[in-house]
């Protein structure tokens, strides 16, 4: 293709290894992480055909989402959740794929341990069977989630057929106030845009707003660009992006280093470049954001009001409307701020890294969480809780109530003990408030870690800024 | 793959927008090895209730699910649609799905019929309606006909359009291009690797 090119072009050109009659296009995959969920059909497969991984180099392996988060030196004790662990060690022995197991310090939720371990970078395409694997586009990669069938096709052929997205580019102009993070400002673009919205397109996050942000702040973004339905999400690499790369365990280095930097830094979509869709966000006007409903486009401010169905525009939108308050229990009208929490939740693929955890502890510093309230606090990966742990940030948590847990996907998805019980409400740092995602019939409210904190202290919704006010 | 052709049977009414992958099957129910069985599970949360539309008699052997806007969002997992199959159904009708369940579903040859807002609409009426009178999925024309014969175009990416009338499965068809892919490969940069 010529002329100016977007960020996506670039790294969907430089993938094609060839183009079927119809326009798809055979495409390159240059990562592919692996969990215990999504893979051990796909493996069952790759025997029953007599087939090889084609490129176990590319792969890496590491369970997160049924493990414990705590108790990690005794079995496993739900029998499916062993059986599906112990599959996965069996299917990574017999294909030689890398694999980082329970009990090793680098072991965490595959979103999170792929950047720390340098296995993702700019420039690459990067898939797994997950759909936050839009986390890693924060790197300037193209990386979306798969399911199982794709899963066997990239082990078995380290490609996959693709039709190119529509692109679309969210500027966030303006500075983030301070407090605020890439998840208020996520949870902003997807109440505008809906869940929905960004469907078919690849999604680039710019403007001055994400340029500010470090590494793990846009990859909340690009994780949360599933939730509007984007294909990807993406953010161009930068100098801030180099800087976390470097020295990384799986980064290149030498003149492989050298070579990389100069094909990352033509990455960048093009001034002129042309998206099929565009919007602007004023970056500088979004507070602390709090979900109120069933999806996570059902976002508002802290300040806000639950809506009334009595206003939806139509039959469809209120019985919608109606449904989702009825399940979370929440009156119209009611200020977020009278909600009151049982259970608070940090962590996941969405916020469970070091700058979240900073986030956390600087809230919660020297003071208690609410009594009756219970507040985890389970770190992305083990190097994540090793690190926190020598920072202080870990002893400050747990003198101020929270539980400091083993890393894993813990409470986002109710597949492991780490579960809501009916009707328990939780503030939660992951990505999905689905009904019954973090357990059957529990309440989840997204936010950032920051007010996730700030609520388990106050054991309701309060804007972090004004809880130092109070203090 | 099982191919699809031509699907004609009863079609169940979900009336519901952005019916998420949680809930056609939570993620208690992914901690299997095999893909096989999970139809037991499809809908749970929402069939412990009672009165779930599949469970109501009059659409007992519905092989067609008619659902709101963005049906499949959230989860990469395959799971929704293997539960969909196995419980029987072969298609579903929305105006429009998320695409990772879209792309699941083609390669399992469950079908993602999206059609316009009105006729989705339009079926779904008919459907609650009229619960035992069958309508036709025919991929082969591409249209989908209701209760009273009116006929509806829906549009299937011409790729996915075959490899389902043949029952094709992709690696099959990547495999064609190994040369390309060897080619490829001995092109990648260093630091890629």
């Amino acid at each position: 293709m010529t002329g100016p090119r977007t960020l996506y072009d670039k790294l969907f050109d430089a993938h094609v290894v060839d183009t079927l009659p119809d326009g798809t296009a055979i495409l390159y995959i240059d990562r592919h992480l692996v969990h215990e969920v999504t893979s051990p059909q796909a493996f069952e497969r790759l025997r029953a055909a007599g087939c090889r991984v084609r490129r176990p180099d590319l792969t890496l392996a590491v369970p997160d989402h049924n493990v414990p988060t705590t108790g990690r030196k005794a079995p496993i004790e739900e029998p499916e959740s062993a059986l599906q662990l112990a599959t996965l060690e069996d299917n990574v022995s017999a294909f030689g794929i890398p694999y980082i197991p329970l009990d090793d310090a680098r072991q965490g939720i595959v979103h999170v341990v792929g950047p720390e371990q340098g296995f993702s970078l700019p420039g690459l395409t990067i898939v797994c069977g997950d759909s936050h694997t839009s986390t890693h586009g924060a790197f300037g990669a193209l990386a979306f989630g798969i399911g199982t069938s794709e899963v066997e096709h990239v082990l078995a052929t380290q490609t996959l057929l693709q039709r190119r997205a529509r692109t679309m580019r969210v500027t966030c102009n303006g500075r983030l106030r301070p407090g605020v993070s890439a998840k208020d400002l996520a949870l902003a673009i997807i109440a505008r845009i809906g869940t929905a919205g960004a469907a078919g397109h690849a999604l680039e996050f710019a403007g001055e707003a994400v340029e500010a942000l470090g590494m793990e702040g846009r990859m909340t973004l690009c994780n949360l660009a599933i939730e509007a339905g984007a294909r990807a999400g993406l953010v161009a690499p930068d100098a801030v992006t180099f800087d976390y790369v470097r020295g990384r365990p799986l980064a290149p280095s030498g003149a492989h280093w050298e070579a990389a930097l100069e094909a990352w830094r033509a990455l960048p979509s093009d001034p002129d470049a042309v998206f099929d869709r565009e919007i602007e966000i004023d970056a500088g006007a979004v507070g602390p954001m709090v979900t109120w409903g069933t999806s996570p486009e059902a976002a508002m401010p802290i300040d806000g009001v639950v809506p009334d169905p009595a206003h939806a525009l139509d039959d469809a939108g209120r019985g919608q409307l109606q449904r989702a308050l009825d399940y979370m229990g929440l009156a119209p009208g009611q200020r977020l701020a009278d909600v009151t929490l049982d259970t608070v939740f940090i962590g996941s693929c969405t916020n469970a890294r070091i700058e979240d955890i900073r986030e956390a502890a600087r809230v919660a510093r020297g003071r208690r969480v609410a009594p009756g309230l219970r507040a985890l606090v389970v770190p992305g990966s083990g190097l994540v809780k090793r690190q926190a742990e020598e920072e202080g940030l870990a002893r400050l948590l747990v003198e101020a109530g929270f539980e400091w847990r083993d890393a894993g996907c813990s409470m986002c998805l109710g597949m492991n003990p780490d579960r809501l019980a009916p009707g328990e409400r939780c503030a939660s740092t992951s990505n999905r408030n689905f009904e019954g995602r973090q357990g059957p019939g529990g309440r989840t409210h997204l936010v950032s870690p920051a007010v996730a904190a700030a609520a388990a202290i106050a054991g309701r919704f309060v804007d972090p800024a004004t809880l130092e006010e109070l203090a | 793959m099982t191919p699809f052709t031509t699907l004609i049977g009863i079609a169940a009414p979900l009336r519901a927008a952005n019916v998420d992958t949680d809930q056609i099957i939570p993620a208690r129910f992914l901690k299997t090895i095999v893909r096989t069985g999970l139809g037991r599970h499809l809908f749970a949360d929402l069939r412990a209730g009672g009165g779930f539309v599949l469970d109501r008699p009059a659409y007992a052997g519905a092989c067609i699910l008619i659902a709101g806007e963005n049906f499949g969002c959230g989860s990469s997992r395959e799971h929704a649609g293997w539960a969909l199959l196995d419980h029987g159904i072969r298609a579903v009708i929305a105006p429009s799905f998320a695409d990772i369940f879209a792309n699941n579903a083609l390669k399992n040859g469950l079908l993602p019929v999206a059609l316009p807002a009105a006729a989705c609409e339009r079926l779904m009426i008919d459907a609650e309606h009229e619960p035992g009178r069958p309508i036709t999925v025919d991929l082969l024309s591409e249209t989908v006909v209701a209760q009273n014969g009116k006929s509806y175009r829906f549009a299937t990416d011409p790729l996915r359009r075959s490899m389902l009338l043949d029952g094709l499965d992709d690696i099959g068809v990547t495999l064609r291009h190994l040369p390309a892919i060897e080619a490829y490969e001995a092109r990648r940069p260093a630091w890629t690797a």
